[in-house]
């Protein structure tokens, strides 16, 4: 299993510039709208042109610019699940699904495999029905069962998740987690939810503007975004500018601290980020004075919003998340962090 | 009474109809694909015979096939004349209902949601298999509207018609002319019988439509 992608491709003022390359079950391009995740995807599945690079699945080159390759989207056995799931409205989900078999001329055969895809997604009694009363997750359903009775090589799922109600995503994951391993085939899924890129995702891109910003193993990205964008998207709520200040510290002037890394501060350091959940009232590393500001309370957390001491007054006030059963009475007078958990951002 | 304007104008209605279909749509399909300046200039050249005066349309025509005009010159040298015959009716009736067809099957190509077709390609269904089972079974309703309506203006055409191909009884009368023709002589009794039969075809016409749409209505919330 092996998929390449580098291409290029201009659309107005915007840049698509994009290489990645991956072996794993399921790689994650992380997001925010409009960063050119989608036109990746449609560039893999041939509905979209780039104007130059390459694409190359398992060993066979689906597009070459300078070779003068393009494969039809027909030709690439690439199986895509639209956001909005583009069942044909017109059609039962029967006959939705009979249209990934069209190449099976077998009545006996093409039965036989649509009888397979429907018990395996839960479809049973929803044949006869049109696209227009399925509920969100029957659509889901329909839409990969269509998908996959095409038995393509590869798997794109654009954001598969966003157009269901926010229980049903929840529900839904550890299904479509276990659906994938069971077929076992590579796929990318876009998507701009940090929960779902973790859940799902073993391998990460983040992608920012079109450009492709950090690219790793899904832990390794989060412990480590590297950018400030990455960092933001990773779901890292505390971020400021930062200057070196030794070969393992840094000065955050708008804070008014000096922090402690790990890791060996690069030299073309930018920023900072400290994520709410890793502060602690006990640690002795980066511990400096701080100020309460306000509370949030979530379902099961409390979001503190404090300030260090010295912190500058036009800087935004720092969260720090803590469980409900964890919260102290009163706000420490001081707050630590561990030093490996000070990402440094350039 | 002579029935022959009745069978005449079906028939030029019927077959301009089939015209208008394929040209119209195959205008419609590509004109959207097509850069938003030559789109705009190919619009207005498409949709002027909607606004013009039909005795313009008919004008132009003449200007056309002419029997004095090089391609009405070269057109009857291998036998086909278009002034003063009945298939000369079914061109200005097209030209005439024409825009009526490509506006509204640009319409509903426009509010096609293109991810459909993506994903019948991705699915390996060939293109000509998209277009004709899964794009048009999705425009139907705007495109069957845009058919009705290009019947409906093709049967009542007059002033292209009778500039192109006159008014002769028993080969090239229509309804229409055939109305004005008898009014004009004074014969209002047999002018009133064609304005009633004409009467009669369009309520049928609007008639089936609705029929038509209730059981589309019902077949796509089946349950």
């Amino acid at each position: 299993m092996s998929l390449l992608v580098d291409i290029h491709r201009q659309l107005g003022d915007f840049t698509l510039d994009v290489s990645f390359d991956t072996g794993d079950l399921v790689t994650g391009l992380l997001g925010a709208s409009g960063c050119g995740k989608s036109m990746t995807l449609q560039c893999i599945a041939g509905v979209q042109t780039p104007d130059s690079g390459r694409i190359v699945l398992d060993g066979e080159t689906l597009f070459d610019s300078a070779r003068g390759i393009n494969l039809p989207p027909q030709k690439r056995r690439v199986g895509y699940l639209f956001q909005h799931y583009a069942l044909f409205p017109h059609m039962t989900v029967e006959k939705n699904i009979l249209c990934g078999l069209h190449g099976e001329k077998d009545k006996a055969v093409r039965r036989q495999r649509v009888r397979e895809m429907v018990e395996l997604l839960q479809l049973e009694g929803l044949e006869q029905h049109r696209p227009s009363e399925l509920s969100g997750g029957q659509a889901q359903r329909a839409a990969l069962a269509r998908m996959l009775v095409s038995q393509p090589r590869l798997l794109l799922l654009d954001e598969p998740f966003s157009a269901l109600d926010s229980h049903l995503r929840d529900q839904l994951q550890p299904q479509f987690l276990h659906l994938l391993r069971t077929y076992g085939r590579q796929a990318v899924l876009v998507t701009h939810s940090r929960d779902e890129a973790y859940h799902l995702c073993t391998r990460l891109c983040i992608m920012d503007e079109g450009r492709m910003l950090r690219t790793g193993g899904t832990k390794e990205v989060f412990a480590d975004p590297g950018s400030e964008p990455a960092a933001r998207l990773t779901g890292c709520k505390n971020i400021a500018p930062a200057v070196k200040a030794g070969a393992y510290e840094v000065d955050v002037p708008s804070w008014g601290v000096r922090l402690t890394s790990a890791k060996p501060v690069p030299d073309g350091l930018r920023a900072v980020g400290l994520r709410a959940h890793y502060f602690h009232p006990r640690a002795a590393a980066n511990r400096f004075a701080v100020q309460p500001v306000d509370a949030l309370e979530e379902p099961f957390e409390w979001i503190l919003l404090f300030r260090y001491v010295g912190q500058d007054s036009t800087s935004p006030a720092l969260w720090w998340r803590i469980p409900k059963d964890k919260k102290p009475a009163v706000m420490p007078p001081a707050l630590g962090i561990a030093p490996e958990n000070v990402l440094l951002l350039t | 009474m002579d029935w022959f304007p009745l069978w005449n104008s079906l028939r030029i209605a019927a077959i301009s109809s089939v015209l208008v279909f394929f040209t119209g749509i195959a205008a419609a399909y590509y004109a959207f694909r097509l850069p938003r300046m030559v789109k705009g200039v190919l619009d207005v050249v498409l949709t002027l015979p909607l606004v013009l005066p039909p005795t313009v349309v008919g004008y132009f025509l003449l200007l056309l096939f002419g029997t004095r005009r090089p391609l009405g010159i070269a057109l009857e040298s291998i036998g086909v004349k278009f002034v003063m015959t009945w298939y000369g009716g079914v061109i200005a009736a097209a030209v005439v209902a024409f825009p009526l067809l490509y506006r509204t099957a640009r319409g509903a190509f426009e509010a096609f949601d293109e991810t459909l077709a993506q994903a019948g390609q991705t699915l390996g269904l060939s293109n000509t298999y998209i277009f004709w089972r899964i794009r048009m079974p999705a425009c139907r309703q705007g495109i069957f509207a845009g058919i009705v309506l290009a019947f409906a203006r093709a049967l009542g055409e007059y002033g292209a018609t009778s500039m192109l191909i006159g008014y002769t009884p028993g080969r090239t009368a229509t309804i229409s002319t055939t109305v004005y023709q008898l009014w004009r002589t004074g014969d209002d009794r047999h002018a009133l019988y064609w304005v009633l039969i004409n009467l009669a075809i369009s309520a049928a016409v609007l008639l089936t439509v609705n029929l038509l749409e209730h059981r589309q209505r019902k077949g796509v919330h089946r349950t």
